[in-house]
């Protein structure tokens, strides 16, 4: 009962106007009804769940408990704190030409089809990647010190 | 070889049944679900360890049991297993970790060392883990076969099914770990 009168609210607000439109081949508001009503269940079946468990399973809390864990040894200083942008760098630049191995891979297997075209075309992408290469090794982003 | 899921009658709990569904009680349940999906967190010091090995290797293969996934982290362990030498200095270590463990939780000794300090009866070497926390389940043996290790996993399950609903937060418990000087 309380779902119809849900569902007859909900045909109220968003305006189940036929009457007041001319017949044109429109989608109203009203036919995304069914969408919101199952994020609404899942959302709320997560949230039940996650309240269920919290609530419901057994818990202790002390000093040590809510430490981080370290391997059993107590905690030195704070996990947030800066460490060098070079990490994050040498990283992205790692991905970048692990990428461009990557595109090597499919290229030589099918190499003898692609032929010559393939061989500049790969030359080509080469060529791009070791400019950037160049570019950023005079900018010393691999110096270390 | 048929498909179809046997259910050893042993295993079961009692309860009120009829066709194609069973009513039993919710502690029952929570037993059950708790027994069988136990997540051990390997505190493996010395020689029982390498026995601990085989015993998660084909040949015994733990995972039968619920039990494949270890946990390196104490967060999402169930059962602490301790397994070997426990010296002295490692003996806070192997306290915070238990006590860093969620609830429900349990701790098997495994071994003469970790359970009352075998051999190493000297200065340096912790007479057994139970001097610092609480132990549910000892396995004799230097180190045991993986068949004493099956059953001591057994017995753990035992009492994880038998445990009940309030146990952890209760005065008991509370009192239990008091002993040891664990809030």
């Amino acid at each position: 009962m309380c779902a119809v009168r849900l569902i007859l609210s909900a045909k109220a607000i968003f305006g189940n106007n036929q009457f007041s439109m001319t017949e044109t081949a429109q989608s109203h508001l009203w036919d995304y009804f069914p969408i919101v009503v199952m994020a609404l269940v899942a959302l709320g079946f997560v949230i039940t769940t996650m309240l269920a468990t919290h609530y419901l399973g057994p818990k202790r809390r002390s000093k040590v408990k809510d430490d981080p864990f370290e391997c059993g040894i107590p905690v030195q200083g704070n996990a947030r704190t800066p460490f060098s942008i070079k990490y994050f760098l040498v990283a992205i630049l790692f991905v970048l030409f692990d990428v461009e191995v990557i595109f090597m891979y499919p290229w030589a297997v099918n190499f003898k089809e692609l032929g010559l075209f393939g061989l500049f075309e790969m030359f080509t992408f080469m060529g791009l990647m070791i400019v950037g290469l160049i570019y950023i090794i005079k900018r010393g982003a691999l110096k270390w010190e | 070889m048929s498909n179809k899921v046997v259910i050893r009658p042993e295993n079961k709990p009692e309860g009120y049944e009829g066709e194609g569904y069973m009513l039993t009680r919710l502690d029952k349940v929570v037993g059950l679900a708790r027994a069988n999906s136990l997540w051990p967190l390997p505190f493996a010091t010395s020689c029982c360890g390498i026995e601990f090995m085989a015993t998660m290797a084909a040949n015994y293969d733990l995972a039968r049991f619920g039990m494949e996934r270890m946990s390196f982290s104490p967060r999402q362990a169930d059962l602490l297993m301790v397994m070997g030498t426990i010296s002295k200095k490692m003996g806070p270590i192997l306290r915070q970790v238990y006590e860093q463990m969620a609830e429900p939780k349990w701790v098997l000794s495994m071994g003469a060392c970790a359970s009352s300090g075998g051999i190493f009866d000297t200065y340096s070497v912790l007479q057994g883990i139970d001097r610092i926390i609480p132990v549910d389940v000892y396995i004799p043996g230097c180190p045991p076969r993986p068949e004493q290790v099956l059953d001591g996993i057994l017995k753990i399950q035992e009492l994880a099914k038998n445990e009940g609903i309030g146990y952890r937060q209760s005065a008991e418990y509370k009192a239990r770990l008091a002993q040891y000087g664990i809030e």
